[in-house]
């Protein structure tokens, strides 16, 4: 059994086996309240789940791309799960797991589901804030009913996204306002990753911006 | 640890470690009641010295990839496994938002993942509780007026109660007194962070050679900001002054602009820490934050306790600057009072009030 994180947009968790598929999955759509209810979430889910920390087998984290400071809370949570569980922390692109879930509805299956090839491409969009978009473009299924990625992931400003993408700028793409990432696809996928010896993403946040270098401008007083 | 320590602990004393991430540091501190067990400190400092201050994003980001490391270092150094842990305590605030939330997003999953109860607690008063940690066993002392300074914040609290009775007496309407040390550094081409570079150039100089503004110390300031700081005027009075003389062909004179703006600084945090302790009546005053590590700072406020019949509380630079084990030992006084562990839903509260003490 897995516990996926992902605060790439709004918040959410899941467990999620291998047999018996999304056990659980709760998330909060807000992209401002992370750190909030974060841990909410999780005790929602593994009580749902009737799991013990000491069930699972992995924490996964999606590792983005998505705006910084929400994105980090999940990771971080993951991996300080996974230190206190005393398992492994491992990682997975969130379009990844937007693709995995798509194409698996488009091949007429659902995360949990044993998969099989689909050739059907798709370019995953999500926001980005600061008027851009984070790109990934995805060729389809492999055999194993895996993603198969085709270019990015990357940022770009929304009228630039047909040139960006280049070959798969004809490619249907997911609408921004609309993409949500599952944590029920994302443990799921890393399920499959496992099942079939495929490598995880680096641990990493996929950031694809350097930091605002301006130094911090201090609260000008912490009394209310 | 000595025997000695150990043994002067109680052995239900509980164990509590904690997360502080409301800078540039990651901290992660083990305390077992008021025993020092662990003091873990990961700064991104010196990535942010070529900014001249701290980037809240380039300190977010070192945030996460510390936090798991400098966890399993702070075990190893108190000798203990997660699971001879009684409870975490974790920063909620005040501090830079971005910072805080990586905190605290470890702390609640820490906390789940080992079924141990969590306390979220204020970065201030965790300065404050860093006193309780002292080898040489004294306890700490009540009422206490505590001067706070660093980078980040520059408050005068007075203290009746480290638990339930924490009030703001005055802290800075602009800059904290690390940034204008920050600030007067660059002006003098010295690098970041300012304190220290300042120091190191001050020996010699004449701390009274220029007589540098005290920010809101004149009379008709004492109505409304009786306790309050300000060290952008100062800051800005340097600057023209050195500018004055770089126009006028001179060369500055480096040793004693640093020690007359540094003399500047020491005497009025000294002289509202002492007013305070004078007009509250309270025979103490403890220092807490990284300006603490100033040798003018200390020299002054030993001098001047010692003049006026004022204790003076200063605890080891590792625990004034910011840390994990002041926030752990702050924790370890709330399980101690029996305090229930903090609502699952709390967030990184960047402005929380000294007054709230746990969230
Ligand atoms: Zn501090």
């Amino acid at each position: 059994m897995i516990l996926a994180i992902d605060t790439s947009a709004g918040t959410a968790v899941a467990v999620v086996d291998r047999d018996g598929g999304v056990l659980a999955e709760r998330s909060v759509a807000d992209t401002r309240r992370h750190a909030e209810v974060i841990g909410t979430l999780i005790e929602a889910v593994t009580t749902e789940a009737g799991v013990s920390p000491r069930d699972l087998s992995a924490v996964v984290a999606g590792v983005g791309p998505g705006p910084f400071t929400g994105l980090r809370v999940g990771i971080v949570a993951a991996r300080a799960y996974a230190f206190g569980a005393g398992v492994p922390c491992l990682a997975v692109g969130s379009h990844d797991a937007v693709a995995f879930q798509r194409l698996s509805a488009a091949a007429g299956r659902s995360v949990a589901d044993a998969g099989g090839r689909l050739d059907s491409p798709l370019v995953v969009v999500t926001d980005a804030r600061r008027r851009e978009v984070a790109w990934t473009a995805w060729a389809g299924l492999d055999d194993d009913g895996l993603p198969v990625a085709a270019g990015g992931p990357a940022l770009v400003v929304p009228a630039l996204l047909g040139e960006a993408t280049g070959a798969s700028s004809t490619w249907p793409r997911t609408d921004p306002d609309d993409t949500v990432v599952s944590a029920g696809a994302l443990g799921m996928l890393a399920e499959r990753l496992f099942e079939h010896g495929r490598p995880f993403a680096d641990a990493a946040p996929l950031y694809l911006r350097e930091p605002d270098v301006t130094p911090a401008a201090r609260p000008k007083t912490v009394s209310q | 640890m000595t025997e000695t320590t150990a043994s002067s602990t109680p052995a239900h004393a509980p164990v509590v470690l904690g997360i502080e991430t409301s800078c540039d540091e990651t901290g992660v501190g083990i305390v077992r009641g008021t025993e020092l067990l662990a003091n873990v400190i990961s700064s991104s400092m010196d990535e942010h010295a070529r900014y001249g201050g701290v980037v809240p994003e380039v300190a977010a980001r070192a945030h996460l990839d510390a936090m798991e490391p400098a966890l399993r270092a702070a075990l190893a150094e108190a000798g203990l496994t997660l699971d001879e842990v009684d409870a975490i305590a974790v920063t909620s605030g005040p501090g830079l938002a971005g910072a805080l939330m990586v905190g605290v997003g470890a702390a609640k999953a820490l906390a789940l993942a080992t079924g141990k109860p969590l306390y979220a607690v204020n970065h201030l008063v965790g300065h404050v509780g860093a006193d309780v940690l002292r080898d040489d066993g004294s306890d700490l002392e009540l009422p206490t007026v505590a001067l706070l300074v660093s980078g980040g914040h520059t408050s005068l609290l007075h203290v009746r109660d480290l638990v339930d009775d924490v009030q703001l007496l005055g802290e800075t309407i602009d800059d904290a007194a690390g940034e204008a040390f920050d600030k007067v550094a660059r002006l003098l081409g010295l690098p970041y962070p300012g304190g220290p570079h300042i120091d190191r150039v001050a020996v010699g100089g004449d701390p009274a050679a220029i007589r540098f503004p005290r920010g809101l110390t004149l009379p008709k300031d004492r109505a409304a900001h009786r306790w309050d700081f300000s060290f952008s005027g100062l800051k800005t009075a340097v600057a023209r002054w050195v500018e004055r003389r770089r126009d006028e062909g001179q060369e500055v004179p480096v040793a004693d602009v640093a020690a007359s703006f540094r003399e500047a600084v020491a005497d009025v945090l000294l002289t509202k820490a002492l007013d305070a302790c004078a007009e509250l009546g309270v025979p103490r005053l403890l220092l807490g934050g990284g300006v603490v590590a100033n040798a003018r700072v200390r020299q002054l406020a030993e001098e001047r306790c010692a003049a006026a019949g004022i204790e003076l509380r200063v605890p080891p630079l590792s625990l004034c600057t910011d840390n994990g084990a002041m926030i752990a030992a702050l924790g370890a006084q709330l399980v101690s009072r029996g305090r229930a562990p903090s609502p699952l839903d709390f967030g990184a509260d960047s402005t929380l009030p000294v007054t709230v003490v746990q969230v």
